[in-house]
Parts: structure tokens; sequence; C-alpha cells
């Protein structure tokens, strides 16, 4: 069960990464414009 | 395609930047255009790229997801010019402001829900991992070491994530109500604060999976429910245009641009041709046709001269007018007509919505049963509150409303994903609900049911006079003018150069061609007698030198899909009735054409307010459709409206849904949706009730383990939401599937 003591933090600091690039996500406003966001790899020179 | 290298030089707008739609820093302005028709990847390049060619222009993003583009303007920069280049590229646009509409809030809000929805995301998957190695058979230390873990990382998402919860329930309990917020918070909190201490005691279960799941899935339901609203008001804020603001006062020989409230009763204003009066007045200088349309529902203009009253918003045709002002501000026909539109919403008594209704009856049943749980297991165990309690709020986290906060959100986001995608948008969650409860439609004539615009019905003339015709007719904003030029071959026929083009108010135009005097106009001006002149068609002719020689009957037709919604509407039972504001003639024509039987002419805003408040009275729920200023009243006092997306302002702003097809079967196609969402409503109700009959007794007998209320919660919430994305199958009938094809063919060949 030794294991555990480095799964277990692992596991969360991987799900905190996760949720910390989500945030930066957010907060930079990449979820305003999905739709746009969808079109725009379609652009040469973007 | 390389539209887009002048992109390079001034690049898209940088994201980070989300200051409001004003002032932005000290060098320069930031503007926002709405842009209704941008819908790919090749509209971003053309506007992006067009506008940022511009002088002045630093940077320009369009947002596909609202329609909107944000331009970045230098001191040097002009709004006009970016109006102009983006209407130049073939796209309708209107400057917008977003704090006007209230959007950034929105924004906001949106946001912060997002935010608390993604920390209860990872909180729940996290103590998820834990708890599934504690049911698997974790034991002693290591489960305890699992549970203060999943504590550790429950216990502040729960407070951080539940905080719109928190905040509503506390709303409810100040004004003394109970609603779904309360019991959700109580439970939360609850779940957590006795796993905190089970954890502190080595107990066996702890209920933070519980606990942090509901929350993830109320906060998907809350956020889906917020994004309709939020796109609902963006889709408002994209037609509410600026009305006229400006006017030109004349003060001697002098004219100057004012704002429309510095004008006082007796000022001199001049409207120009193609420009909307911004007053109340009579006229004091010119003669033109007026187009009252939008103003009273008249179809075709009239012929005004000195003396005659004009009321704001009515277009001037043909020449130049001199108004003096009799009424502004408060008293203008506009505002008056404003007033009954107040008059009208306040006395619609407010309607509760389907899930409100719902949580009525089952906040208080909720908590009654966790009560009277916690009594029982009371009295059966002699007293062992803490077990008692453990029981209590597990029945408190069965019964919590996952399923029951999803049910409504999840149907309405794709109701109105749907509705969007055939170019119906509704303005407000309930219209979809209060859509499906309709009994009986209220229709407008000019506008509504016809397309408003006449159509060439009959056309008599050869090709050198119809060049003549054309070549004439060119020069003048009158609609019959207008529809000849739309309506017949550029090419078919040579057009001459006319010297001395005049135009006629409430006649015609006249021009001269090697000597020979041309007149286009009405049957008395260029006709051969004023005799035979129906009411409902109307006719241009064409004479030379007074020798009538061709002419063309225009009818005002109806809107594409009329007949098939006024039969639909009687299919449906719901007697549809024709309310016109235009001549007695005229509106028997269009409700004989579109196969109403009931219909009344003349009809001021009053009299439609009256008919519309009888029917409320009467418990007819009427759907009112329609598009004038004259209808505004009668919108807003409507069980539902609806208007197209080519109304005036205010009828716009009244109306609960806006349909940006031409056709008047999108009316039909939204009820037949609502009819749909509003089942699947119901039904995801009666799933999560059969749900609760089956959890809520095992959990009253202390059978619910945070293994059970995981698997009852999230399999319950899937249930729901999948049911509701059932909408976006085709409907089971025939005809559904047969106007499906059709919808599709037709975008096909737009596309």
């Amino acid at each position: 069960m030794n294991v555990l003591v480095f799964l277990v933090p692992v596991a969360l600091l991987l799900g905190g990464f996760g949720l910390a690039a989500f945030i930066w996500a957010l907060r930079s406003g990449q979820f305003d414009d999905p739709d746009g966001a969808a079109e725009r790899i379609l652009l040469d020179d973007d | 395609m390389s539209c887009c290298t002048a992109a390079a030089a001034c690049g898209p707008a940088p994201r980070s930047d989300r200051s409001a739609a004003s002032a932005d820093g000290a060098d320069g302005t930031v503007m926002e255009l709405i842009i209704p028709s941008v819908h790919c990847a090749g509209c971003i390049s053309r506007i992006e790229g067009g506008v940022c060619k511009l002088d002045g222009v630093r940077a320009a993003r369009l947002n596909l997801s609202t329609r909107r583009l944000r331009v970045h303007l230098s001191d040097q920069g002009s709004g006009q010019a970016v109006i102009d280049a983006v209407e130049g590229l073939g796209y309708e646009c209107r400057p917008f402001s977003a704090s006007e509409a209230g959007t950034t809030v929105q924004d906001k809000q949106a946001r912060e829900l997002l935010f608390a929805l993604a920390v209860a995301g990872f909180a729940a998957a996290n103590v998820m991992l834990l708890s599934v190695s504690v049911w698997s058979g974790a034991e002693g230390a290591t489960r305890d070491m699992f549970h203060w873990i999943s504590g550790l990382i429950a216990m502040p998402a729960i407070l951080f994530s539940g905080r719109p919860f928190f905040r509503s329930a506390l709303r409810a309990l100040r004004a003394r109500s109970l609603n779904m917020d309360v019991p959700i918070s109580l439970a939360v909190l609850l779940a957590g604060a006795l796993s905190l201490d089970a954890a502190f005691r080595g107990g066996e279960e702890a209920f933070f999976d519980a606990a942090v799941m509901l929350l993830f899935f109320l906060l998907v339901g809350r956020y889906l429910d917020h994004r309709v609203r939020a796109r609902a008001r963006a889709t408002v804020s994209q037609l509410l245009s600026l009305m006229a603001s400006e006017a030109t006062r004349v003060t001697g020989d002098r004219s100057e641009r004012v704002p429309v409230d510095q004008i006082a009763v007796g000022d001199h204003v001049l409207v120009a041709v193609g420009e909307r009066a911004a007053v109340d007045g009579v006229i004091f200088a010119g003669t033109s046709d007026l187009d009252r349309a939008i103003v009273t529902g008249e179809s075709m203009p009239v012929a005004h001269g000195p003396g005659d009253a004009v009321e704001a918003g009515t277009l001037v045709l043909s020449q130049p007018l001199t108004l003096q002002a009799t009424g502004v501000g408060e008293q203008t026909f506009l505002a008056q007509v404003v007033r009954l539109m107040e008059e009208a919403e306040s006395g619609r008594a407010r309607y509760l919505r389907l899930a409100d209704r719902a949580a009525r009856i089952y906040a208080p049943a909720v908590h009654l049963i966790a009560l009277f749980t916690f009594i029982g297991w009371m009295i059966v165990t002699g007293g062992d509150w803490g077990r008692s309690l453990w029981i209590a709020v597990s029945v408190l986290i069965i019964t919590c409303p996952c399923a029951l906060g999803l049910a409504v959100p999840a149907v309405q986001v794709v109701a109105s994903g749907v509705l969007f995608g055939k170019g119906i948008l509704i303005k407000d969650g309930t219209a979809l609900e209060r859509l499906a409860e309709v009994r009986r439609v209220v229709l407008d004539k000019t506008g509504t049911l016809t397309s408003g615009q006449p159509v060439l019905s009959d056309l008599d003339m050869d090709e050198a006079v119809l060049g003549m015709a054309r070549a004439l007719a060119a020069r003048s904003r009158h609609p019959l003018a207008r529809a000849l030029v739309r309506e017949t071959d550029a090419g078919a026929a040579p057009e001459p150069r006319f010297s001395d083009i005049a135009e006629h108010p409430g006649q015609g135009l006249s021009g001269r061609i090697d000597g020979q005097l041309v007149r286009l106009g009405s049957r008395a001006f260029a006709g051969p007698s004023a005799e035979g002149q129906t009411a409902a068609t109307t006719e241009i002719w064409l004479s030379v030198d007074g020798r009538p020689v061709g002419h063309a009957a225009f009818a005002d037709v109806l809107r594409d899909g009329a007949v098939e919604a006024v039969a639909q509407f009687r299919a449906d039972h719901l007697s549809p009735v024709l309310l016109s504001g235009d001549n007695e003639a005229a509106v028997a024509q269009a409700a004989r054409a579109a196969g109403i039987d009931d219909w009344q002419s003349a009809q001021r805003p009053e009299d439609k307010i009256a008919c519309i408040q009888a029917m409320m009275a009467a418990g007819e729920r009427p759907l009112m459709v329609g598009d004038g200023i004259n209808d505004g009243p009668a919108l807003a006092a409507a069980h539902v409206s609806m208007a197209p997306a080519s109304a005036s302002d205010l009828g716009r702003a009244a109306a609960d849904i806006v349909f940006t097809s031409d056709r008047l079967d999108a009316v039909t196609e939204a009820m037949q949706i609502a009819r749909r969402a509003r089942n699947l409503i119901v039904q995801n109700f009666g799933l999560a009730l059969a749900y609760n009959l089956v959890a809520v007794p095992v959990a009253i007998l202390g059978g619910a383990s945070p293994l059970v209320a995981a698997i009852a919660m999230s399999s319950s919430s899937l249930v729901v939401t999948l049911n509701a994305l059932r909408l976006r199958l085709p409907a089971l009938s025939l005809r559904g599937r047969t106007r499906q094809k059709a919808m599709t063919a037709k975008q096909e060949i737009a596309a």
C-alpha cells in the first residue's frame, strides 16, 4: 500500500493542474467564442 | 483566399482585452457592431480583413458566438466608415452598446458559474476516485486517510462552488419562503459537516462524494439555464438598434443636427427623403408620400401636404418635409404607445415557470420527509441522534433534485438551440413554456401576414415602355417604384436617359425624353381614367404625352408559408384572428387569401390591446404575432408574442420571440417545438419523480449508502439529459420529417 503515498498526491496534482489550466483558459477569454474558435481553424493566416 | 492579408498589419484584437465597449484608454475607442448574418470562417476573414484595411482601425475581432464585431479605433478612426465597410461586404450591421444591454454583467455571471462548475467537477472526480477505493474495501488507516483527503478536497470545494445556491437560499429565507436551493444548501452543508465528523471518528461512511457530485450536477443545470437566458438577452440586444436619436432643426435659414430631446413644441424640423420623422408634427412646408406601415399598419403610402399631421416613425418617401413639432417626448404617438405597453406589461400576471411550480410543491415535501425520517429514527433507535441525523441527511441528498435541476434547463438548451438553427430567437426562457399553452392566435396584417412589400402581379408593358418605366422608377423611393425596379429584369430593356425628372407626391414621376413628357404613376396621373381602381390591387401606369402606353399591377402578397401556417392554426383549433390598422378592403382581401374568417380592420393600438385583454380575461391565452409600432401594446399584453425580424424596434422589443426567416410558418414551427419541449420537460419531471419513488423509501429505511446515492444521482441525471436530447431528433410524424427535408434543401440552396 506504500505506493499510495505517491499515487494519491500525483493524482491530485494532475487534477489540480487540469483545474488550473481550465481556470487560466477561462480567465484569458478562450471560452468567450466557442463557435468562432471552431471556424477559425479553417483560416490560413491565423 | 487571401482577403485577410491586411490583417497581418493590424492583427486580431488581443483576446485578453475585455474592457467595456466604451472608451478604451486615452488613445482611442472600442466600438461593437452586431452582425446578425455571420456564420462561418469565410465571414470572419472577409469582415476582419475588410475592416482592418480601413485607416484608423487598430484591430478587429469577430465573435461568432455572439455575432459581434469588436473594433479598436484610434483617434483618426471613424465608426461610420467601419459600418459602411461591413455593409459594403454585404452584411447588415448595427452599432450596439454593451452596457445598455447589460451583457457585461451576464458575462461575468457566466464566468463565475463556469468557475464554480470547474472546481466542483475537479473535486467530484478526485473524491470519487478515493471513494471508489473505499467502496472496494479499503479499511482501517487507509480508509481514514482517504476520508481525510476527500474532506480536504471536498470542504473547500463545497464552500466555494456552493455559493450560488447558498446566496439564493438565503435570499429566499429572508423573504420567508422556500425555494429549491434551501434543501440543496441544507443537504450539501449538513452532509459535509457530518462526513467531516465521521472522518474524525474514523467512521465507515462519508458523504463527501455525494455532496460534491450533487453540486456538480446542479451547477451544470444552473449554467445551462444561464446560457439560455444570456443568449436570449444577447439576441435581443442584437435586434435593438438605436432609435433615431437626432433630428435636423431649422431656425431661420440655419439648420443643425440636435438630439431629439432638445426639440421643443413649435420648432421646425427638416425630415429628409428616406428618413423617419423623429417627432410628431404638422407639415409646415413640402408635400410628400408618407409610408406609415410601421406606425399604423397602412400598407400603401399616402400623399400628405401642409397642415397634415405626421406621427413620429413615419418614413418620408418623395420630398423633404419641414414639420412643425406638435408633440415631443411624452406627448408623441410613440410615447403613448409605450405607455399603453407598460400598462399592459404590469397588468400581465407574472408567469410562474414550470420548474418553480414544481419547486413549490417539492421543496416543502423534501423538508418534511427528511424531518419525519429524523423523528422516526430517533424514536426507533431510542435517541441515537447521530445515526438519525445521518439517515435524514441521506434522505435529503437522495431527494435533492439533481434530475429536477437538469429537467428544465437541459430541454430548454436543446430547444433554443434547435430554434436558433431555424432562425427563431427566444428572448425569454419562459416564452417557450408559454408558447406551448397557446389557445388562440392573433395576427397583424401589414408586415406580418403579408410581406409588407408590394409584389408585381401583372405587367403589361412592351420592351421600350418597360425601359422608360424602370429608368423613372429608379429615381423614386415609393414602394411601387422600388418593386417595379426590383422585380423586372435589369437587362430586359435599354433604359433611356430622361431630363427634368420630377416627383409628384401622391401621383407619380414625370420626365422628358426627346421633347415628350413621360409620366409614371397612379391611374389618375398617367392612366386612362380614375375609375376602375380597386383598393386591394395597386397599379402604376406609364403615359407618353398623356397617352397611356402600359401598366403594371401590384399586390401586397402574403408572406411565404402564411396559408400553411393558418391551416395549421385551424387544425390545432387556435381560431386565428386578423387585426389590422389598414382599410377594410385590403384587410378583407388578405384575410380571404390566407383563409382567415375572423378579421377586423382600422384597428388602433387601443382596439388591439382591448381585443387581446378580452381574450386573456376569457382564459384563451392568445399568441400575438405582429410587427408595427401599433402592435406594441398588444404584443406586450398577450400571453406570448412573436415578431418578424423586419418589425419596428418597438415591436421587436415587445415580442417574446423574434423570427428571422421570411416564412410565416416559422410561427407554427416554433409552436411545435415548444409543445415537444414541454412534453419532454413533463416527462423529465416524471422520470425524476419515478426515481424518487424508488430511492426515497430506500433512504428512509436507512439503506442509502454513499455508493447507492452516487449511482442513483448520476444515472438519473444522465437519463434526464439524454431524454432532453431527443428534441434534436426529427419529429416522428411524417409532416415533421418532410418539412425538415424541405428546410435542409433550402439551406443547401442558400449555402
